[in-house]
């Protein structure tokens, strides 16, 4: 039977409690939903761990157990709420390694979801982690991505920032790279949900003659560029986006500016606004929609071709 | 003075302390050392006492501590040559030249370093204990108590009920700030409220001792009353005349205290010597 990104997360944890005798810790684990169907039910005498509610601390409870080798997972239930669990993370497990050479190895869960629930518990925040150093940072959004990040964290002893997304638990296919034109009009670099709103933009551009690539980035730290990805940038026409679910001053216009040194083009970017989300639709930042992400590349081509003409 | 092993085990521990501050503060001000110090002198009869009491019980406990833990270090049998290296930032340093003064780290000891931020060391601890079920030793400053992430992570500690000793050095000044300027509760009474066992009393190495029976059967907390000779950082001295524990405990001891602290005060700067001159 083919597995969810759900099923599967939820059977990585199971196996890192039961099997390796590891932990995993967060608030509220216990509760009705089990974290979106992504947990086990599992209790405290096998290593799930219910950390008091408690953002400021938690964080350094957990590089504790870190320290001590018990490679824990880490469950942020809104990625926005790293804003006062990341302190002890960044500053003590991500150097741990540099300065007192001990590990300090910690599996990081951190949710991302939007649409209604305002101005921190919505979207993606793998920004904040991302200029430090001493970390790795990967989305997976597909149930052989995640596994592959996880089997890499195992055995690796570094901190590992999962930027999951709820919208993406339920998905059970695979996501390859789209890159087979002889030469694009543009390349989507799309990151965390974006991945699959990028897939519909694509349908809407290709029914108007615009060729459009498609890489998927699912470690954003260490970037990991494809030899494809730069051959086809740099046969495109005009260049590429980054696409993510954080703010657009982040993550997003750092890898577009690693694009464009590698392959001369310009890469331009899109996240969310910059402005502060609120409840209600009409003032709500979503991630950039399928129909916002063919408009800007219709524009960027448009422009384009005025310049030439 | 008649003096019992203990006391002469912890005076022995402090007078190493003592005379490697004191030693730390000439060559601060020879300039051989580069960056900030945080000193330690005038505290240290706290983590003697500590490490003479851990050390008894045949316990060999996880430690974590901030700034100002030189004495620390020392106290639990760190190596001395390695701690003059790492001020003088060499990679033979106990933290490879990369803590500096305010992050000494030791596995040989299992002393974690310190990342900086006050009072972080206290869920770290928190979390390596729970999740090693190891005995742990966290000390604190009066002013680290006050972070919000201190105060939680005692409750959390509380609520497992986990073999932590927690020791505030209480000097009373955040920099400078005193105390009452900047709360108007004791560390004591707010772990009590988190039903732990918590006491406050001098820097008294008998004193100290009195608490023992509670050590790593639950969560302890120690504040413990003391003065710093020296400023935040550096080699400055607080204006006005302090109680200073290892001068009373010297007088009281006498003659073989005095002997201790000469030979002390010799090997440190020897020791001092020999590493400067292989710079």
């Amino acid at each position: 039977m083919v597995k969810t990104v759900r099923e599967t997360i939820k059977f990585i944890v199971k196996d890192h409690l039961l099997k390796f005798n590891g932990l995993a810790f967060g608030q509220c684990l216990t509760a009705v939903g089990w974290v979106g169907g992504t947990l086990p039910e599992l209790y405290e005498k096998e290593g799930m761990i219910e950390l008091a509610t408690s953002d400021v601390s938690n964080g350094g409870i957990v590089v504790g157990a870190g320290l001590m080798n018990k490679r824990p997972i880490y469950i942020i239930r809104y990625q926005g709420f790293n804003w006062y669990n990341c302190p002890m993370i960044i500053n003590y497990a991500c150097k741990s390694k540099e300065i007192w050479k001990v590990p300090c190895p910690i599996f990081i869960r951190s949710i991302g979801m939007e649409g209604g629930i305002g101005p921190v518990a919505g979207s993606s925040h793998h920004s904040l982690y991302y200029r430090m150093p001493g970390i790795k940072i990967a989305s997976p959004m597909t149930p052989k991505e995640y596994l592959s990040v996880y089997k890499k964290f195992m055995k690796d002893d570094n901190v590992y920032y999962i930027s999951e997304h709820r919208k993406s638990y339920d998905n059970s296919l695979e996501l390859k790279d789209i890159l087979n034109y002889n030469r694009l009009d543009i390349i989507i670099f799309a990151i965390s949900i974006t991945r699959f709103e990028s897939l519909k933009a694509k349908k809407i551009l290709n029914k108007k003659g615009i060729k459009v690539g498609i890489a998927n980035i699912l470690w954003l730290k260490p970037l990991k560029i494809k030899k494809l990805w730069l051959q086809a940038l740099i046969k495109s026409k005009s260049g590429g986006i980054v696409i993510d679910d954080d703010y657009e001053d982040g993550v997003a216009k750092n890898i577009a500016n690693d694009l464009s040194i590698l392959s001369g083009k310009k890469i331009y970017t899109m996240g969310l606004k910059n402005r502060t989300a609120g409840f209600h639709s009409k003032v709500d930042n979503l991630p950039p929609s399928s129909t916002e992400i063919s408009k800007k590349i219709f524009k960027i081509l448009r422009f384009n071709l005025s310049k030439k003409k | 003075m008649k003096i019992n092993k203990y006391e002469l085990d912890v005076f022995k521990k402090a007078s190493l302390c003592r005379n490697f501050e004191l030693e730390v503060c000439n060559n601060l001000e020879n300039n051989n050392i580069k960056f900030p110090v945080y000193l330690s002198a005038g505290q240290e009869y706290i983590s003697a006492s500590i490490a003479v009491i851990i050390n008894n019980l045949n316990v060999e406990p996880l430690i974590f501590a901030q700034h100002r833990c030189h004495s620390v270090y020392l106290s639990f049998g760190g190596n001395i040559v390695s701690l003059i290296d790492e001020l003088l930032g060499k990679k033979t340093g106990c933290t490879y030249g990369m803590g500096g003064s305010a992050s000494i780290h030791s596995l040989k000891i299992n002393m974690y370093g310190h990342d900086g931020h006050m009072g972080t060391q206290v869920p770290i601890a928190v979390g390596a204990c729970f999740s090693s079920k190891k005995p742990t030793v966290v000390f604190i400053g009066d002013s680290a108590a006050e972070e919000d992430y201190v105060l939680a992570a005692l409750g959390w500690a509380s609520t497992k009920n986990l073999p932590i000793v927690f020791i505030v050095e209480d000097n009373n000044l955040s920099i400078l700030t005193k105390k009452k300027v900047r709360r108007n509760w004791n560390i004591h009474d707010v772990a009590k409220s988190f039903k732990m066992k918590a006491f406050e009393i001098e820097d008294d190495s008998n004193q100290i001792l009195n608490y023992q029976s509670f050590f790593f059967k639950k969560p302890l907390l120690l504040n413990i009353k003391t003065n710093r000779i020296f400023w935040h950082a550096g080699a400055g001295q607080d204006p006005g005349k302090k109680f200073d524990r290892y001068s009373d405990k010297l007088n009281k001891i006498g003659d073989q205290a005095f002997q201790i602290d000469k030979n002390n005060k010799k090997k440190i700067k020897k020791l001092w010597l020999k590493q400067l001159e292989k710079q």
